[in-house]
């Protein structure tokens, strides 16, 4: 029933990318009949193939091909050569996303008018507002299960998530939960209810946990109109001398260079690998690469600002048992310039096992003020924080033409320093954090740093003027009509969610509009 | 290449009576060196035994677990026994050894004092050397299963059902 194309087909859409974007948009577009070849860089691994050990499954499932990083972020000095941990595999990132499920938040979508003019930074509105997205947030709930969403209840919390929400309430927070998660906390659409196993950032062994590995990619297949071809990586994106993409060069599983036809080419390989494809396809009629008659691709990197408060205990809290992150403080998620900063935070219980959190605690550190804060592990519980950061066009992925990956193409290089609102959020959650641990008893806290990304945002922008951004409020490149962006570097600013269910939601927005485009002979 | 041996020849007291060095470890000398109450082993074969002791006692110093044995730290140095570090560890050391000396000891593993020694380590902490002992440790340690439950830590979960019926959530004391 799988779908085979010929290389000549060009009536194709080519999707490159199978993660949350690339994933939901090919099944959509599988759905309502069209024809779809998705290039998936990674290999394919199902539940069964998962491994519960932090260090062996980053080797699985990380990208660990070649990057390189500056800027003044720690991450740059710490894990130099990682500037980001997603996965390169089918499913893409939505493998071993913690399952947070949250919308964007109404103003969010219009920070230019809300927060005003913010020195040193590109805030702009988004093209589209949350009414436009509403119905298609109600649509990507429902396919990924959210809970506390079409009558789905609530995750149980665990240990790690019972000292946050006592902290929490005591400090006087009311929005506490275990919040909004595509986890199932009972069986749901053909996948088993959580068993509280950990290891969601591993992928889930269970299946409870959405993922388009096992959901969009094998009913798109099933439909007979979804190709997926596994461990092909995108070398360009070719156009004819009337400015239209033709199709796609890629190396195959073997390294042998293929192009494939298409009538659409729809770019979803995350916001560092997306640039970076759109950069490596210059041409002498696009010089600047493909898309980029505003100057915009790879520009307004967004990370999220993010950092972690851990917490030690004089008992054993024991955080690694359970959801890894299932639990929410949102009372900060507002907009409330009077904290000092524009935007806001959410803060997100989080679990990490012994390998990652001697890792992750404190970068680089050593000696007793480390490894007595590691002795005290299993008193550990701990909290992810999340928040909006500013938009810079500084913040960039290039390409780094002094080093080349496996294939011999340019890799992406990730510049990126915080903005003072960054700085300035950043510690009012490390207070915040600290404070809720503290209202319990905690002995110890621990100002963890960022972890190199998982949400990458924004280098693709979306923007109702053609010199503001990369894409129309559909994804469209303004520059050329069948090309698309359809991951998270459409996104015109962070916010403070989250981003996957606002990616997912997004891809079957324009999965429609792609498909009926093309029946209008508009594609 | 290096291989861990039972020290079955050497009785305790031989082991101590031979040992060259202050603190914890017996550098035996010929390329054997083994943990005074003769729990543990290691023969080097490329690099000195004086070298593999030193960066042994650097292993402690850098993460010290005082719950955590020797032996763990043992296997998560000696691969540096090896034809592909030996000049860096030749070089290391000795360095480290040449500021003991300025410092007034003998060399490092004489050093008595963990704070004594964690001085001369920090003074060379922005080292390639100091880097990558220290970056190796961070997987070299604390990935192995074995000192996993030394933390408390149960790792994998999944082949006994998760923590769904085994207390996920049976936290007592808030």
């Amino acid at each position: 029933m799988v779908a085979k194309f010929d290389l000549n087909d060009d009536n194709v859409v080519v999707v490159i990318g199978t993660g949350a974007g690339g994933g939901v948009l090919s099944n959509e577009l599988a759905q309502k009949g069209v024809k779809v070849v998705a290039l998936e860089a990674g290999g394919r691994y199902l539940p069964e193939d998962y491994v519960n050990d932090e260090w062996e499954s980053f080797g699985q499932l990380a990208w660990t091909d070649p990057r390189t990083t500056s800027g003044d972020w720690r991450v740059s000095r710490d894990f130099s050569g990682l500037p980001a941990w997603i996965v390169k595999a089918v499913g893409g990132a939505t493998t071993h996303w913690a399952g947070a499920s949250l919308r964007i938040q109404e103003h969010e979508f219009k920070t230019q008018t809300h927060y005003g003019d913010v020195e040193g930074a590109s805030l702009l509105d988004w093209p589209i507002t949350l009414a436009d997205l509403e119905p298609y947030y109600d649509k990507a709930e429902k396919k990924l299960g959210v809970t506390r969403t079409n009558g789905i209840p609530g995750l149980p919390g665990n240990n790690n998530f019972k000292v946050f929400e006592a902290g929490a309430k005591k400090l006087g927070y009311k929005e506490v939960s275990t919040g909004r998660m595509a986890i199932n906390p009972v069986d749901y659409d053909d996948r088993l209810a959580c068993q509280q196993t950990g290891f969601c950032f591993q992928g889930c062994k269970w299946g409870a946990k959405w993922s388009a590995a096992y959901t969009d990619i094998p009913r798109g297949e099933a439909t007979g109109n979804l190709e997926v071809r596994e461990n092909a990586q995108v070398a360009r994106i070719l156009h004819n001398d009337e400015g239209k993409v033709t199709g796609v060069e890629y190396f195959d599983k073997d390294g042998a260079l293929q192009m494939q036809k298409a009538r659409v080419v729809c770019v979803a390989g995350n916001s560092l690998e997306s640039p970076r494809m759109l950069l490596n396809s210059a041409s002498a009629m696009f010089p600047d690469g493909l898309a980029n008659s505003s100057g915009m691709v790879g520009k307004n990197y967004m990370r999220h600002m993010t950092g972690s408060v851990y917490a030690a205990f004089d008992k054993p809290v024991r955080m690694w048992r359970g959801t890894t992150m299932a639990g929410i403080i949102q009372d900060e998620a507002r907009h409330d310039p009077s904290r000092g900063f524009v935007g806001g935070y959410e803060l997100e219980t989080l679990g990490l096992g012994v390998p990652f959190m001697a890792a992750f605690l404190d970068p680089g550190a050593w000696g007793r003020s480390f490894t007595s804060a590691m002795d005290s592990y299993e008193n550990m519980a701990g909290m992810w924080i999340v928040g909006e950061d500013m938009p810079q066009e500084s913040n960039r992925v290039t390409l780094n033409n002094e080093v080349k990956d496996q294939w011999g193409l340019p890799v992406a290089n990730v510049h990126f320093t915080d903005h003072p609102n960054d700085i300035a959020m950043r510690n009012h959650a490390y207070q915040q954090g600290k404070a809720v641990y503290e209202a319990v008893g905690a002995t110890r806290t621990f100002p963890t740093p960022p972890y190199p990304s998982t949400h990458n945002l924004g280098t693709n922008r979306m923007s109702a003027k053609v010199q503001d951004g990369v894409v129309n409020k559909w994804g469209q490149s303004h520059d050329i009509d069948n090309l698309f962006i359809s991951d998270g570097s459409q996104f015109t600013t962070g916010a403070a969610e989250n981003p996957t269910l606002t990616i997912v939601s997004l891809a079957i927005r324009q999965a429609d509009r792609i498909a009926s485009e093309m029946s209008q002979k508009n594609l | 290449m290096t291989k861990e041996t039972k020290p079955t020849n050497l009785t305790r007291r031989a082991l101590l009576g031979r040992a060259a060095a202050a603190g914890s470890l017996a550098v035996i000398g010929g390329g054997f060196i083994a943990a005074p109450n003769a729990s543990w082993a290691l023969t080097v074969n490329v690099i000195s035994s004086h070298q593999m002791a030193t960066i042994f006692q650097m292993a402690r110093d850098i993460y010290p677990h005082d719950q955590i044995g020797d032996e763990y730290y043992v296997i998560a140095v000696k691969g540096y026994d090896s034809d592909g570090t030996k000049d860096m560890i030749a070089e290391g050391v000795a360095a480290l050894d040449a500021s003991a000396k300025a410092a007034g000891f003998a060399d490092y593993l004489s050093v008595g004092w963990e704070s004594d020694r964690v001085k001369l380590l920090t003074a060379m902490e922005d080292t390639g050397f100091f880097q990558t002992i220290r970056g190796g440790l961070v997987t070299g340690l604390y990935n192995q299963k074995a000192v996993w439950p030394i933390f408390g830590y149960e790792g994998e979960s999944f082949s006994k059902g998760g923590y769904v019926d085994r207390g996920f959530n049976d936290i007592n004391w808030l």
